[in-house]
């Protein structure tokens, strides 16, 4: 991280260190493809092996604004390390540049976040629905999405003592 | 010469060949090739749970493939949202149900570190059991399934022998075959019976004869060999390129194994080896699964000879349910008890990322709490899901044939790639 904030001084916007000791850094959105290529290719750090990616709503968090933060789990094999990348996003404008070019593991990864969470990743190759039908509408890990929301594709029959997983408002 | 269009008086008269031997080609002739798609799964037997496999076929050479995941979907991160920590555990034994204990522990020791909590050591010891154990189903699973699905039945079955001689042992620990739920924050939930540990050693013991069989009946047959040897193979740089972790990805040489990389609990005090392969086909991915399961028993008979005494769980009514005793005869036990019932554990405000070592790879989640008694966020980076996500680069180009050791050697479990 030290590395990183000494190499692109105006990419890295937070730098902190959380509970169990791991080193977050946050990074302005353009700047992401640059500092994660930096990741990757430079012969010390070897960030090479893709973690997973993610994304966090934060409607209903003391900070909420920027609403979404899209976070990358990159490791080393040289290393033996872990590290954090985070980019904050507005509701109106969820865009990151992806980096499905530089990892092909992150294709997949971004899919979901597109799918879950509506985040559009510019420049993703193939940047469709990958868990949900194309025609559900909405992304359901969003906060505002109701917990009981049913999209059925064919009308459902009604069972009256059925128990449909957890939360208890409001009836199916 | 003879004319090829008469029947050749060399041979042997035969009826069924000799219409079609003017033709000249019928026998000789590349086989009829066209385009096709085809439709593998949601219900072949060779695609676990609901994936779909959409293959274009040009003859028997896969030109395009495209893995639909299917809809086993739970919502599993919408769900843990809403309700306590403690109650996210079943939705956890669910992501891989051959391997349950694994992933309680494992979201467990995130939780614990986003709280800040150091286990007992016995409650460490137990938990190592509890994995190893379960990486023992898990694998015999796969390699059975394998060698089924390669047309043998006999390795399947000693596989499923020892498989429930060790599932019997974990249903005396935790009361349950498949879905454990043993876990708890702060510990485990039930001390090791009475006389366990023998029964396990003698368990061990049947399943190293088990496993010499199924090696002896695989690792040198000939169809076995052919059909997975050269096949499925991914370079070690594809494979980090894709986020592989575990067995799949040492098969491939890396030597990377979170036990040794990142040791948690206490697997730096057990002697065992990673194991790792060297070509990243098919047939190293099945004898690095093999060579994995004795190194299992061997930290699984350390880790029985030297279990220490001591509680299995932390003594913080903030974080653990008091003893009975204490909720039935004290006022502060029954406050305690229905809080955390009723609310939750409180885990303070803060992410982190963590990471075990699971059957198939790094079981990674990250965590948001928000404070309360319930997870913010839960995100889990389940060892399947890169691991899918590059079959279509291993198998595009390749034979039809190879589709099917390839899919079960990858192991991609159903319930975690479809969270």
């Amino acid at each position: 991280m030290d590395r990183v904030a000494a190499q692109f001084p105006e990419a890295v916007a937070e730098r902190y260190v959380d509970r169990a000791g791991g080193a977050w850094a946050v990074i302005h959105a353009e700047w992401l493809p640059k500092v994660a290529t930096f990741l990757k290719m430079d012969p010390e750090l070897d960030f090479k092996l893709f973690g997973s990616a993610d994304a966090v709503d934060r409607l209903h968090l003391a900070e909420s604004d920027p609403r979404f933060e899209i976070v990358y789990f990159l490791y080393s094999l040289k290393r033996k390390e872990h590290v954090r990348l985070k980019v904050r996003v507005t509701e109106t404008r969820p865009e990151v540049p992806s980096l499905s070019a530089l990892y092909r593991g992150a294709n997949w990864w971004e899919r979901l976040a597109f799918d879950f969470y509506g985040i559009r990743f510019t420049d993703h190759p193939d940047l469709r629905r990958i868990l949900l039908y194309d025609e559900f509408q909405g992304h359901p890990l969003r906060k505002d999405y109701a917990l009981r929301d049913r999209q059925p594709l064919i009308p459902e029959r009604p069972i009256k003592d059925i128990f449909r997983g957890p939360g208890t408002s409001g009836v199916a | 010469m003879a004319d090829s269009h008469n029947i050749d008086a060399t041979k042997p008269h035969n009826p069924d060949t000799d219409g079609f031997a003017h033709e000249e080609s019928e026998l000789e002739s590349h086989l009829q090739s066209k385009h096709m798609v085809i439709n593998m799964g949601p219900s072949h037997p060779a695609t676990h749970g609901t994936v779909r496999l959409r293959v274009e076929l040009e003859g028997e050479t896969i030109v395009k493939i495209d893995p639909e995941i299917g809809f086993l979907h739970r919502g599993f991160q919408k769900s843990c949202e809403n309700v306590t920590w403690t109650q996210c555990l079943p939705y956890t034994d669910r992501l891989n149900y051959l391997s349950a204990m694994m992933n309680n522990f494992g979201f467990l020791n995130a939780v614990e570190k986003l709280i800040g909590l150091e286990i007992p050591e016995r409650a460490q010891y137990i938990r190592v059991i509890g994995s190893e154990l379960h990486r023992l189903t898990d694998h015999l699973t796969c390699v059975g399934a394998t060698g089924l699905e390669m047309g043998g039945f006999a390795p399947f079955l000693y596989g499923m022998e020892a498989r429930e001689l060790i599932q019997d042992r974990v249903t005396e620990l935790t009361g349950a075959r498949l879905t454990t739920s043993f876990g708890r924050v702060g510990g485990i939930n039930r001390d090791l019976p009475e006389g366990w540990s023998e029964k396990v050693l003698k368990t061990l013991d049947r399943t190293e004869e088990l496993l010499q069989e199924m090696d002896g009946l695989l690792t040198r047959n000939r169809i076995f060999v052919d059909r997975t040897k050269g096949t499925g193979i991914i370079s070690a740089q594809d494979a980090i390129d894709y986020g592989w972790t575990g067995p799949a990805l040492r098969a491939c040489g890396v030597d990377h194994d979170l036990r040794k990389a990142h040791p948690y609990w206490v697997y730096e005090r057990f002697d065992f080896e990673v194991v790792v392969g060297q070509h990243g086909d098919n047939y190293d991915r099945y004898l690095v699964r093999l060579e994995e399961m004795r190194q299992s028993i061997r930290i699984l008979r350390q880790a029985l000879a030297t279990i220490p005494a001591g509680p299995i769980i932390v003594d913080d009514w903030r974080i653990a349910l008091p003893p009975k005793p204490e909720v039935y005869g004290t006022i502060e036990g029954v406050m305690a008890h229905f809080k955390l019932v009723m609310e939750g554990i409180q885990v303070p405000p803060g992410e982190v990322y963590d990471a075990t070592e699971a059957s198939n790879g790094e079981l990674g989640w990250y965590l948001v709490s928000d404070g309360r008694g319930r997870p913010y966020k839960v995100h889990v980076r389940a060892p399947g899901f890169p691991v899918l996500a590059a079959l279509p680069h291993i198998i595009q180009g390749k034979m039809l044939a190879d589709l099917v050791p390839t899919f079960d050697t990858i192991n991609m479990i159903g319930g975690e790639v479809e969270q």
